[in-house]
């Protein structure tokens, strides 16, 4: 049976955040925009679980508890502006989001 | 004696009270029985000092009421000296016998005045009654005054209350004009006044009259051979203010004019009282002006110029009080002959008998005025004396004692004068000039003052018609206060009660200065001149009077001369008033010349307003177009260039600044074009940008560790 090592924890965290970063710079739907963000995030955590296991050491996993508290927080904000934005504008594209431009 | 300084102070706040509280509330009887008072009240007072003064050894009393200027360090010629003056009042025989001059004519004009201005409007007699007591309260100020400071105060005072009576009637153009010409004149007077005063604090370091008297009296007496000295300077000036304050040549045409004020105004102030300050002060600094003979001259030589011009214009003027007006010149005329000759005592007796038949006349002169209505023109009068017996019988009194009959007062005081013009030794002017002038003076006087009354009193009644019934439609009626006017008659008791008291006043008042000669018939003789001679010599100083003596029979044969001379000037205008009246006119017609130059009165008015009042305004004219053109010129001018400069600032500032500015804002533009490209607003290529940067770090990180 193949031994789950560190190193494909680091694979898979490289391969999610990877797609996440993807996700963020192609995608033009705000909302997948933002799931591609949690998906970075959670390839961070997985990275810090993996290492948090290897070297014996708690803080990693404190860690990650507090990435997800922001990120639930992050989410709660994220989707609000969202919705007021969609009130205004009726469209969550990011194209269109550009009224800071010159 | 210690309340003296009261003496002002009644009629003061009889001024106020009348001038605060009466012009609205009181009644014509009680505004001017209030103002009376308060002169009765200072009368008794001065009576009291008068008495008190008569009690003292010394014959001087000064009472300090209250510090005015604190001492002040002022330049003078010992160097830094000290200035300081009090609200100070002196009595001495000087300032007695004014005070009773002022005090006591003062309360009957004020008593006559409660008749003669009982047609006026309520609130015009308690404004008349608060200026009379005004100027009283000034007028005793004056007199009482014990340095040059408080003298002026009253000096000033006594012109503004002046001006303020003579243009009493002030809707009248004509009275209005006198009174500001009255003032103006007055002040060109003031100005040597003031001159004087300055340079008696720079020399001597002090403004008190008996210090100053005390410091000259040490100084060498400033003859033609000494030369013009500082003293001389001082009395020069001084005297400048006398001919303004007295109306003596060149600043005697206010006078005449004065008489466009109400009658007892004339009497008091124009020619019992006021007018004399100017004869008072230079009495008042005998010992200054004794130390400067050449400037006596000029005051003895000053008056019996004035006195004969004034004289000789008096022969031909037709208005009563104008007659009046230049006679009282010319008797103040007489007076500064006397102190100019040295006789201090004469020129204050003088003006003690002057005071009573001058207001004497002038107050007879208003019982005719308002008698005839207000008619002055003595052409249109005559044969009044049935009808005011009273006033007539008083005025030739006056008359008698103006033209110098003995025994009235004028003849006393008068011939006094004459007789130390005769005596004295001029420095320029040779000796009986002045006499000379004097006597033919008096023959004119005596000339005048009885055309007067024979054209007043004597002969036929050449006046406007009456109608008995009070109806009639005469033009000349109603002008005065729009009541019927039932022809001439008698003045209430008000007034002619005191005109028989100053007409016995003014038969009686010269034997107070009876001359030595008549020793023999009368024991008291010159007495007036020891009790005023303490005021005319330095404290400590006690020189002895000066004899002047004559033999007997010259100095009566002077005065048989100068009675001679009397009566033949009133027998020429009986001869020619009342005999032959044609026979004035004819004289008239053969001095046609003559005659029109005295009726225009030298043209004196005229030479001063081609003169000074033309040059005046010419030189006003001058000065405005000078602001006009120059000033304003200027300040437009100014205004204009600021206008240009600012036009050129401002295309500066659109052009150049502006354009600085815009061009770097332009190039920041221009500039900017290149990097907001970068700005494309898409979220996306931002985090493309710092994927791309974190890929550089780390790759950075990796690679180069």
């Amino acid at each position: 049976m193949l031994e789950i090592t560190p190193l494909h924890y680091s694979l898979l965290s490289a391969a999610l955040f990877m797609i996440g970063v993807i996700g963020v710079l192609v995608r033009r739907n705000v909302i997948i925009i933002f799931m591609s963000i949690e998906l970075i995030l959670n390839a961070v955590n997985i990275n810090l679980i993996a290492l948090s296991d290897r070297l014996q050491d708690l803080a990693g996993q404190v860690f990650v508890v507090f990435v997800i508290a922001v990120a639930a927080a992050e989410a709660a904000v994220g989707l609000g502006i969202i919705i007021a934005f969609y009130r205004n504008k009726e469209t969550v594209n990011i194209d269109e989001i550009q009224i800071m431009r010159w | 004696m210690d309340s003296i300084w009261l003496i002002p102070l009644l009629p003061g706040i009889g001024a106020a009270i009348n001038g605060l509280v009466g012009i609205r509330f009181f009644g014509k009887r009680f505004a001017g029985v209030l103002a009376s008072f308060m002169m009765g009240w200072a009368l008794w007072l001065s009576l009291v000092a008068f008495w008190e003064l008569l009690g003292t050894e010394e014959r001087f009393h000064q009472v300090t009421v209250a510090s005015w200027i604190p001492p002040i360090p002022l330049e003078t010629v010992d160097g830094i000296g000290s200035f300081s003056v009090d609200w100070s009042f002196t009595l001495d025989p000087l300032s007695a016998m004014m005070l009773l001059v002022v005090t006591g004519i003062g309360f009957l004009i004020h008593i006559y005045s409660i008749g003669y201005i009982e047609h006026e409007p309520r609130g015009g007699v308690a404004r008349f009654f608060c200026y009379l007591n005004l100027f009283c309260f000034f007028m005793l100020t004056l007199v009482l005054g014990s340095n040059f400071l408080v003298m002026f105060v009253g000096w000033e005072g006594v012109g503004l209350c002046s001006y303020l009576l003579i243009g009493y009637w002030y809707q009248k153009k004509s009275a209005s004009d006198a009174g500001k010409k009255a003032f103006i004149v007055n002040r060109i007077g003031d100005w040597g006044f003031v001159l004087g005063v300055f340079l008696v604090f720079f020399t001597f370091g002090t403004l008190d009259f008996r210090a100053v008297a005390e410091a000259a009296s040490h100084m060498p007496v400033e003859t033609a051979a000494v030369g013009f000295g500082v003293i001389s300077l001082i009395c020069l000036c001084l005297f400048v203010g006398a001919t303004g304050k007295s109306a003596q040549i060149p600043l005697y045409v206010w006078l005449p004019d004065a008489m466009e004020g109400p009658t007892p105004v004339s009497a008091l102030i124009h020619a019992a009282t006021m007018v004399t300050a100017g004869v008072y002060m230079v009495c008042r600094n005998a010992v200054l002006f004794t130390h400067a003979p050449m400037v006596m001259e000029v005051v003895a030589v000053v008056g019996v110029l004035t006195a004969l011009v004034a004289a000789t214009i008096g022969l031909v003027q037709t208005d009563i009080k104008r007659v009046l007006a230049y006679s009282t010149v010319s008797q103040l005329g007489y007076m500064f002959l006397a102190t100019g000759v040295g006789a201090f005592g004469a020129a204050a007796f003088h003006l003690m008998t002057h005071a009573f038949f001058k207001a004497l006349l002038f107050l007879g002169s208003g019982s005719v005025i308002h008698g005839m209505n207000e008619e002055q023109d003595m052409r249109r009068m005559g044969g009044l004396r049935q009808y005011m017996p009273v006033t007539a019988l008083t005025m030739a009194i006056g008359a008698v004692a103006i033209a110098g009959i003995p025994p009235f007062s004028g003849f006393f005081s008068k011939d006094e004068i004459l007789f130390r013009a005769y005596l004295h030794h001029g420095v320029f002017v040779p000796d009986k000039v002045l006499w000379g002038l004097g006597v033919v003076t008096a023959m004119l006087t005596a000339f005048y003052m009885f055309r007067l009354i024979n054209m007043t009193f004597f002969g036929a009644y050449r006046g406007p018609a009456w109608g008995h019934d009070g109806a009639e439609a005469h033009g000349h009626d109603d002008a005065g206060h729009g009541r019927a006017w039932h022809g001439p008659h008698e003045s209430p008791r008000w007034m002619t009660i005191p005109l028989v008291v100053l007409a016995v006043g003014a038969m009686l008042a010269g034997f107070v200065g009876v001359p030595i000669a008549f020793e023999a018939v009368w024991p008291w003789t010159a007495t007036i001149e020891h009790f005023l001679h303490p005021s005319f010599v330095a404290e400590g100083a006690h020189a002895a009077e000066e004899a002047h003596h004559m033999s007997l029979l010259g100095e009566l044969g002077l005065m048989a001369f100068s009675v001679l001379i009397a009566v033949g000037g009133i027998w020429f205008a009986y001869r020619n008033y009342v005999e032959r009246p044609e026979e004035a006119e004819r004289m008239a017609a053969t001095f046609a010349g003559p005659h029109r130059v005295l009726t225009n009165k030298y043209y004196v008015d005229e030479l001063y307003d081609a003169t000074v009042v033309r040059g005046t305004m010419e030189g006003a004219g001058g000065l405005w177009t000078v602001d006009r053109r120059v000033v304003d010129g200027a300040v437009n001018g100014t205004g204009w260039t600021t206008i240009a400069a600012a036009w050129v600032s401002h295309i500066l500032d659109k052009y150049v600044v502006d354009g600085l500015v815009n061009l770097t804002a332009w190039i920041c533009g221009e500039a900017s074009y290149v990097f907001r490209r970068a700005q494309t607003g898409l979220i996306q290529n931002y985090a493309f940008a710092t994927l791309l940067g974190v890929f550089a770090f780390v790759t950075w990180y990796l690679v180069a560790r």
